[in-house]
């Protein structure tokens, strides 16, 4: 018994080593890929810096759980009755005791310092080159370009970002339909982080987002920019990104917001610089072309009183 | 009264009254659910059965109480439990009000001014949602919800009220010293004039409320600034009230003759709690009206 | 002060069934109530998990709609945290504070009984809400406005509930308050106590502080919904995000409540089995003291993505790493107490152990989502799910359960299965790992929390969660036959010690314990404190 139990310790503490093994392994994928087991790098400088804090503070709670759970799986070990252990009664270390509590002050202090840089960088969205709205409705995604280059866009259409329709007939309760039948152009599945019409933006451009709600609080996300706030009815929070890989990169709704919060995925479509240029031109002539395409869309809900 | 048996802890067996509380609790919830969703007649019926059974209940239990206490059940020790038990109840709602509280400051140093357009968030908020809407306090909002109001002015009855209020405490507290000197016609005269003071306080108090409503449209709807003003005053009005019903209690008490010059935790414990609405009443006054 | 109760003497000792449980003023009883409340809570929350773990078992929605999904999440957090974790610590000191300070019952007995008896109550109105039309709350346990207004008549009940347990929490504590301060044995300092009694000391004041904040938050919501003022409305001046202040300025508190007992249960069955006193006594009331004193200032690492400015940011990502120290204090304290004692591994130091380790790990991602960008990445994700299930399940869940392994005995006068008992402890801590060390990785691979499907990518670590999700609720019917085995059916009589080195006036009680436990008031001998002697 006192045997497992000291396997007990060792299979906890096996676990955390080989997680992180695993971590540094897993840590390259866009998408969520199976059995991922760890945050990916991402595709801007700050979710790179994230994923370095995150995994020294992991290394860091890794290092202590061996020595924490080491020192009492040794305790497990050598002083059991049963080996005829003879229990000491001394309850008193000053020493140690100060010990124990100025190396966590120490440790974390190692933590804050680079948390806190990267916060202050993270909060500072002066130079970007481009703004866009982003407004979070149940259950879509609202997006206006604001301005480009220090000018105003005016004739790019706004874009209503909602569920595809494949993933929504998919997700209805006993559909029928295998939520695997359900795949990109890539041919990875996109079940339920598939979009109507996909946010696009330029690489290598700061854009910066400004997120607010239209009816209830929602949260605008994705993952491998890093770029994450709350979506609040009435209040217009931001955040802002670099990217400097083209692709496309898939995110969710993360605040609760009622029946279909698992069904608003945020879908970004970042292209170079040049193709956004054209894309952004095909888009103004389409505007003042046929307003159809516009009127097509389906508009939001209007806001609910909060 | 007889004296109590110093190293006596009384332990009480079996009472039917926490149950019969409960129970009282219990239908009055589920009562006042039913009304505000529109079951009116079936929710006002069950609520005014659970607050009869409160009503009751209350009756009852104190009534035990003071019948052992004038057997002399309680020891020291056990005066000793029910003063913690009174100044720790007190703190938590201390505590309660401190929600509200909390919830105003938050409003009015951060929430207006960012709808109002300052900081980084407030330019962004204004900017972009609340174009033209400025910062000030009281407000109800960049949609003016509730319409254009006027709030009261601290200087006419919040003042009044506030000077009743404390000489309310004041003369309470004579009571209470001419209680241990024994002098049972100035503890009964003070007492008195203690509920006088406290039920015209609330008597103002509705008046003030009827004059927001009716010529001031100052209402609960008055956007956040009438939100908070009709939680926090009223709530505190509710606790006034409580106090004062709590007061005419010790006053038959008192001309019953229940309480001995070093024996009358009850009569303590009311005049704390009319002390703690008094000071909540004082941050009222500085935060909600003059501020 | 000195106490005896010779005025319980003349209460008849056989009471109907009726009288018993239902008009009860003895501490024993009520914690008995208290406890098998508890236990049936834990089933009931514990069955809507098994209902989310069986939906999230693969991709697709399989058994129910969405909203319904919600509505269980939501049901799981409110009955788990105010129906199991915080009656059944109430449970236990009821049980054990009398018994462990010589005291002849709780200090206001008739309250004792108000306080438990509202619960069942409570938990009726928010269980009916399943039934009403629009369905139970459905905006997870936080509440938070404006989604929670678009709920149909259930927020008035939820809200009404909330209240209740609210003031029955209240007078619990207070009763607790006083018990301690008041009641204790002639001789018996505050600073010889046992670490449970200290726990629950501090913890009571923390109560008597947050509960009444909750009470207040939840009552602007119900003026929201039901009165027409606008404190969540920005269009009026107000903003949705004073709630989440308010709420987790209650909130995280709160989860200290639901640890602190804990830390109490452990600091008593440690030096039990190790034969060795409490190392560093002082060091760890201290530490609990400290702990509870920080919970009031990092309330807001709850809200690092709703958009605060940045020195709120750095400050409360600085106030929330403190608290690891103190809780490291206690950690390697524990340890140390093992260190060159003389241990044996019965029960209850299994569950001891098995706390340690589990929830140092809820710790450890508890600091990781302290820092702010980190947080970024995790906040509203699996990984906070994983996180506070290591410290609830892991932590206070595993704590209660090693107490009624610890204490039961006393209670009942009998021993359990020593091999049934071991058997639960096994299967629960091995499949307490399966079930949630998977959802770390979820979360990091981007798995959204309070979620009814998602992508097929996540399928598999789901179906391992799932997997242990189920056995671990499995073996926890194991822990039901044990306990009714034990106190209907078991023939094994208990010694008034039960554990060769358990220390502390319970111990000196018979098993099972009496009606009524010290109606004289007990010598205390300062060479048998809980903790050992500390004079030296
Ligand atoms: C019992 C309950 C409990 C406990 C004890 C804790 C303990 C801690 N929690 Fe946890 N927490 C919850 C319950 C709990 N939490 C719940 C329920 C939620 C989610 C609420 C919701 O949204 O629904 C939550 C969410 C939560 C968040 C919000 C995440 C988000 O939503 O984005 C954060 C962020 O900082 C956090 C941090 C911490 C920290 C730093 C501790 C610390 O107290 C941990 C300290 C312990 C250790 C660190 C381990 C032992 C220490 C050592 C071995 C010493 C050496 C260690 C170091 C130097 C690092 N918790
Ligand atoms: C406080 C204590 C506590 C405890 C003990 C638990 C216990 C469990 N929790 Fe809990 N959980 C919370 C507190 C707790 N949880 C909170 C606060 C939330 C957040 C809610 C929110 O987002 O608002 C949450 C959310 C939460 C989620 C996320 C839901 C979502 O985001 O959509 C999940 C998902 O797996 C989960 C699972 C479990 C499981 C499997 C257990 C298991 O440990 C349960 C084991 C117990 C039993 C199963 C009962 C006993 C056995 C039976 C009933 C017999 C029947 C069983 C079988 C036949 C197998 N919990
Ligand atoms: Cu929108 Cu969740
Ligand atoms: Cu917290």
């Amino acid at each position: 018994m006192t045997m497992s139990s000291s396997n007990c310790k060792r299979r906890i503490v096996g676990a955390g080593v080989a997680f992180g093994a695993l971590l540094v392994s897993m840590a390259a994928a866009a998408n969520p890929v199976p059995w991922q087991m760890n945050l990916d790098k991402g595709v801007t400088s700050v979710s790179r810096q994230i994923w370095d804090l995150h995994m020294a503070a992991l290394w860091v709670c890794v290092a202590l759980g061996v020595i924490v759970f080491g020192a009492m799986f040794i305790a497990i070990i050598r002083f059991r009755r049963s080996k005829g252990a003879v229990a000491e009664t001394w309850s008193h270390n000053t020493l140690l005791e100060i010990a124990w509590t100025v190396v966590p002050v120490l440790i974390l202090i190692g933590l804050a310092t680079p948390a806190t840089i990267l916060t202050r960088e993270m909060y500072n969205a002066t130079e970007s080159q481009m703004t866009i709205k982003v407004t979070g409705y149940q259950w879509l995604w609202r997006y206006d370009y604001i301005s480009y280059d220090g000018k105003p866009i005016t004739k790019v259409p706004t874009v209503y970002s909602r569920l595809a329709w494949d993933s929504n007939d998919a997700r209805q309760l006993d559909s029928g339909i295998n939520p695997y039948s359900i795949k990109g152009a890539d041919g990875s599945s996109d079940y339920l982080l598939n979009v109507t019409h996909p946010l696009v933006i330029p690489a290598g451009v700061k854009v910066r987002f400004l997120i607010t709600g239209g009816d209830v609080i929602h949260g605008w996300w994705v993952p491998d920019f890093a770029a994450k706030r709350d979506a609040i009815p009435g209040i217009m929070n931001d955040t802002w990104a670099k990217v400097d890989k083209p692709g496309i990169y898939r995110g969710q709704c993360y605040v609760l917001c009622g029946q279909d919060h698992s069904a608003m995925p945020v879908v970004v479509k970042v292209l170079p610089r040049d193709q956004f240029n054209a894309w952004m031109a095909a888009q103004e002539n389409a505007a003042t072309l046929d307003k159809a395409a516009r009127t097509a869309e389906v508009a939001p809900p209007t806001p609910a009183k909060g | 009264m007889t004296q109590p048996d110093a190293n006596v802890y009384y332990v009480p067996h079996k009472s039917r009254w926490p149950i019969i509380a409960t129970i009282g609790m219990f239908l009055f919830m589920v009562g006042l659910a039913n009304w505000l969703n529109g079951r009116v007649t079936s929710g006002q019926i069950v609520f005014a059965i659970g607050a009869l059974t409160i009503i009751g209940m209350m009756f009852g239990w104190f009534g035990n109480v003071i019948r052992e206490s004038l057997k002399g059940t309680f020891n020291a020790q056990a005066d000793t439990s029910f003063r913690m038990g009174m100044m720790w109840f007190i703190v938590s709602e201390i505590f309660f009000f401190a929600a509200f509280f909390g919830g105003l400051f938050y409003i009015r140093t951060f929430v207006v001014p960012w709808l109002g357009g300052l900081g980084d968030k407030g330019v962004l908020t204004n900017g972009y949602i609340w174009q033209g809407f400025s910062a000030a306090w009281p407000t109800n909002g960049p949609e003016a919800v509730g319409g254009s109001f006027i709030a009261t002015s601290a200087w006419g009855i919040p003042l009044i009220n506030t000077l009743l209020l404390l000489s309310s405490s004041i003369t309470v507290t004579v009571a209470h010293h001419a209680l241990r000197a024994g002098n049972r016609k100035r503890l009964i005269g003070f007492l008195g004039l203690t509920i006088l003071l406290g039920a015209t306080f609330l008597g103002l108090q509705a008046h003030e409320y009827w004059e927001s409503y009716v010529h001031l449209n100052m209402t609960l709807h008055s956007g956040i600034y009438g939100a908070t003003f009709y939680i926090l005053t009223g709530f505190h009005g509710l606790h006034v009230t409580l106090g004062t019903i709590m007061l005419c209690v010790m006053w038959l008490r008192c001309v019953r003759g229940h309480f001995s010059r070093d024996h009358h935790f009850a009569f303590e414990a009311v005049s704390w709690y009319w002390h703690f609405v008094d000071v909540i009443w004082l941050c009222l006054f500085l935060f909600v009206y003059i501020l | 002060m000195s106490s005896t109760a010779q005025a319980i003497h003349h209460e008849d000792h056989h009471q109907s069934f009726f009288e018993r449980w239902f008009m009860s003023t003895n501490h024993k009883d009520i914690g008995t109530l208290y406890l098998s409340f508890s236990f049936l809570m834990l089933f009931v929350g514990g069955s809507f998990a098994m209902l989310i773990r069986a939906e999230l078992f693969e991709p697709g929605m399989q058994l129910m709609q969405p909203y319904f999904f919600n509505e269980l999440t939501s049901m799981h957090g409110l009955v788990m945290i105010f129906g199991v974790i915080m009656p059944s610590f109430v449970g236990l000191a009821n049980w054990m504070i009398p018994m462990q300070i010589g005291a002849p019952d709780m200090a206001l007995p008739r309250l004792n009984n108000l306080s438990f008896w509202i619960l069942p109550f409570a938990f009726v109105l928010l269980l009916s809400t399943f039934f009403m039309p629009g369905g139970a709350p459905a905006a997870g346990w936080t509440m938070y406005p404006p989604l929670v207004l678009q709920g149909g008549e259930s927020i008035a009940f939820m809200i009404f509930a909330i209240h209740l347990m609210g003031i029955s929490s209240i007078l619990g504590s207070i009763n607790i308050i006083a018990t301690i301060l008041n009641l204790r044995a002639p001789g018996l300092d505050l600073l010889k106590m046992p670490m449970f009694c200290w726990s629950w000391l501090i913890t009571s004041f923390l109560v008597i502080a947050v509960m009444p904040v909750l009470a207040g938050a939840v009552t602007m919501m119900l003026f929201d919904r039901y009165f027409g003022t606008n404190f969540f409305n920005a269009a009026a001046g107000g903003d949705p995000v004073m709630y989440q202040h308010v709420f987790w300025f209650f909130g995280h508190p709160e989860v200290y409540i639901m640890i602190l007992p804990a830390f109490g249960i452990i600091s008593e069955i440690v030096p039990t089995f190790s034969r060795k006193p409490l190392f560093g006594y002082k060091a760890m009331v201290y530490a609990i003291a400290c702990i509870a004193f920080l919970s009031f200032i990092v309330w807001s690492h709850h809200m690092f993505t709703v958009g605060m400015p940045l020195g709120a940011e750095v400050f409360f990502m600085y106030s929330t790493m403190l608290i690891a120290v103190p809780t490291g204090v206690k950690i390697f304290n524990w340890v140390t107490t093992m260190w060159k004692g003389s241990l044996s591994f019965e029960v209850p130091m299994l569950w001891a152990i098995a706390f340690i380790v589990l929830f140092s790990i809820g710790g450890f991602s508890g600091v990781m989502m302290a820092l702010v960008p980190a947080d970024f990445q995790y906040n509203q994700t699996y990984f906070i799910v994983s996180h506070f299930h290591y410290v609830l399940v892991g932590g206070a869940l595993f704590s209660i359960i090693g107490a009624v392994y610890y204490w039961l005995p006393k209670w009942s006068g009998h021993m359990y299965s020593n091999f049934w008992s071991k058997v639960h402890f096994w299967s629960s801590a091995i499949s307490v790992n399966v079930l949630f060390f998977p959802q770390h990785f979820l979360g990091l691979a981007g798995m959204p929390r309070r979620i009814p499907d998602y992508n097929v990518a996540f399928t598999d670590w789901n179906m391992v969660s799932s997997i242990g999700g189920f056995w671990f609720g499995a073996t926890q019917l194991i822990f039901l036959g044990i306990v009714i085995h034990t106190v209907f059916f078991s023939r094994a009589k208990a010694t008034s010690r039960v554990w060769e080195h358990a220390y502390g006036l319970e111990w000196t009680l018979p098993s099972p314990a009496p009606h009524h436990s010290f109606t004289v008031p007990p010598v205390v001998d300062d060479s048998k404190l809980a903790h050992g002697d500390v004079s030296h």
